[in-house]
């Protein structure tokens, strides 16, 4: 077996994600590869060869990869694929973008939020918002996958991988980069944070999500929300946990002033502690919080604050 | 220019579904079967461009059993001026939709095709992006805003880290994610008047499409089941059974 990994990237840097999808490639088992692509990217070359288990990172440092666009990086993959078994990436939005697009040229099926391995053919991955969990196998003779993170724990960095040049350059005259509007924080990632609070239409208003500031301060806590809170523009999309948004499984989850719709039980519901804050005792959330409690979110925020 | 508009029957969003008994798949019988709903928003779309003059027509295409005529019905109540309907009782994944979505695009050249971000049955979030790769059209996906400018879309997605816009050439795929609109609602002079609108009934051979993968579903499982705990009477008992209970704090 070998085993492609493509590296997520963020802001040129390796993101987090990738040392998930290596630890998933571990238990495929072969050897395994990491291709990193960008533009300006020698640092996280650098970083994803230090993931335990990496043989060799491949690095195609080329303008035509910035910003990661589908059509190059896809074209790249294309050219790469050969010799390999499985080619994985992450379940972000860059590795969804991407790598159904190898598969088409492929010609071969892809696994999407792969969270569960089971052989080198033979993968568990939710379907229907995560209320089944579907045993798959693919009889393809390359397998194309995306990784859920949460569902791996994360390799260490103690490797030292060789680092190697590719150099296949694409055309791409199709789509360019226009901008990007980063959502810029100092609090740690929704997907790698150890406590996550949310907050829903419960909150009223942007402003208001203010009241989980203090909080997360004092937990270390990434903040997220629900779609309601999102689509009402109280937070940007980015903070979104849910089915169609981010994917969290942290220590403790904290959810405030939201109902617990299936679609935001999909993005949260692996946490291993959840607490549900809400003034609707029969909010379905309560079902799946291990603590509940029941009042005015506007009270008991800074009740929690001031005594945490 | 023509816009094609992708829509997949599914499992309504409200319903929570329910295990077979021998495990082999989700359970559907009698179940209330919906438009996915990110492609009622990619009608709703391609309907305002028509709107807007942008588009000249809007071709809906469904691939799917007998009963997926519906949704195109939905589609057609709700501005689209034609469907097309591959029937297939076989279960049509992500690549066989998109090989036979791009023989559809070969033959209508359409300047747009709009599809959904994902399916909540199957939550692949792949056709679109697998359908630009066959076609060889630039991809958008994850959109929240489209706006086609001459010869020119520039789409702005919803990605990780915030959002990005990104220009294509047209022809071009875009997938829809879930602030690019709000879909109306079928008026019921529309609905009936959607029953009159053609509707052409096609199979997967006619476009020399295998609709069989080489993905087998060996076993369906609810997951574990997480039981619901305590309430707590007050912010100071939160606080203790996070410390000294759960030893999270
Ligand atoms: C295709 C599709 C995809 C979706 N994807 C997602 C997704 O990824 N993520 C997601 O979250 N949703 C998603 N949704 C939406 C989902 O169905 C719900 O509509 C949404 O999660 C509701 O958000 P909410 O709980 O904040 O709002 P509501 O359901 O309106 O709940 C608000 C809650 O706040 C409580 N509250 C109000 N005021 C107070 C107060 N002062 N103190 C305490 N409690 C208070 C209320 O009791 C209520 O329970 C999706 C829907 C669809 C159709
Ligand atoms: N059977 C189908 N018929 C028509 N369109 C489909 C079908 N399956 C998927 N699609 C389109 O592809 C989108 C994404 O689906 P998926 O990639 O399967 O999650 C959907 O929102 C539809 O627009």
């Amino acid at each position: 077996m070998s085993i492609l990994v493509l590296a997520d990237l963020h802001e040129g840097q390796l993101a987090g994600a990738t040392a998930h999808v290596v630890a998933a490639a571990q238990a495929i088992g072969g050897d395994i590869d990491v291709l990193v692509a960008g533009d300006g990217v020698q640092a996280a070359a650098e970083a994803a060869a230090k993931l335990d288990g990496v043989s060799k990172v491949r690095v195609a440092d080329n303008t035509v990869y910035a910003h990661q666009l589908a059509e190059p990086i896809g074209a790249l993959l294309v050219e790469l694929a050969d010799g390999y078994t499985h080619v994985l990436a992450s379940a972000s939005t860059t590795g969804k973008n991407v790598l159904p697009r190898l598969a088409a040229l492929k010609d071969v099926s892809q696994l999407s939020d792969v969270l569960g391995v089971e052989s080198a053919d033979t993968f568990l991955r939710p379907i229907y918002a995560g209320n089944a969990i579907a045993t798959v196998k693919s009889d393809d003779t390359l397998k194309v996958i995306t990784i859920r993170t949460t569902g791996f724990d994360a390799v260490g960095s103690s490797g030292s991988a060789t680092i190697e040049a590719v150099d296949v350059v694409v055309e791409n005259s199709q789509s360019s980069f226009v901008k990007e509007e980063l959502a810029k924080s100092d609090r740690p990632e929704l997907g790698g944070a150890k406590v996550v609070i949310s907050g829903g239409r419960g909150m009223g208003n942007g402003d208001n999500f203010k009241l989980l500031d203090g909080i997360a301060d004092k937990l270390g806590a990434a903040i997220g929300a629900s779609r309601a809170a999102v689509d009402a523009g109280f937070v940007p999309n980015d903070m979104q946990v849910g089915q169609t948004g981010k994917i969290v499984a942290p220590d403790l989850y904290i959810a405030v002033g939201i109902s617990g719709a299936i679609q935001h039980l999909a993005g949260m519901k692996d946490s291993k502690v959840i607490v549900a804050i809400n003034k609707d005792d029969e909010a379905p959330i309560f079902q799946v919080a291990d603590y509940g409690l029941v009042g005015d979110l506007f009270e008991i925020l800074p009740e929690l604050e001031s005594k945490l | 220019m023509k816009v094609l508009v992708a829509v997949k029957r599914v499992i309504d969003y409200n319903v929570k579904i329910r295990v077979k008994a021998d495990h082999s798949d989700v359970d559907l019988t009698n179940v209330k079967m919906a438009m996915n709903p990110f492609c009622e928003i990619a009608v709703e779309e391609a309907v305002r461009l028509k709107e807007k003059g942008v588009a000249t027509e809007v071709i809906a295409v469904s691939v799917g059993p007998k009963a997926a005529q519906e949704q195109l019905r939905t589609a057609l109540a709700l501005g689209a001026d034609r469907a097309i309907h591959i029937e297939t009782d076989e279960r049509a994944e992500s690549l066989a939709v998109a090989k036979l979505l791009a023989k559809v695009v070969e033959e209508e050249q359409p300047g747009l095709v709009v599809l959904g971000k994902q399916a909540i049955d199957t939550d692949n979030n792949q056709t679109g992006q697998m359908l630009a790769a066959l076609t060889g059209l630039p991809q958008g996906t994850f959109a929240s805003e489209v706006a086609v400018d001459g010869d020119k879309v520039n789409v702005t997605r919803e990605i990780d880290g915030g959002l990005q816009t990104i220009a294509l050439t047209l022809p071009a795929i875009v997938t829809t994610d879930l602030r690019l609109n709000e879909p109306r609602y079928a008026k019921l002079p529309d609905i009936m008047k959607a029953k009159k609108k053609p509707l052409d009934v096609k199979t997967p051979a006619d476009y020399g499409v295998e609709v069989a993968s080489k993905v087998s579903l060996l076993k369906v499982e609810s997951p574990a089941e997480r039981k619901g705990g305590v309430k707590v009477a007050s912010v100071d008992e939160l606080i203790d059974k996070l410390k000294n209970e759960a030893k999270v704090l």
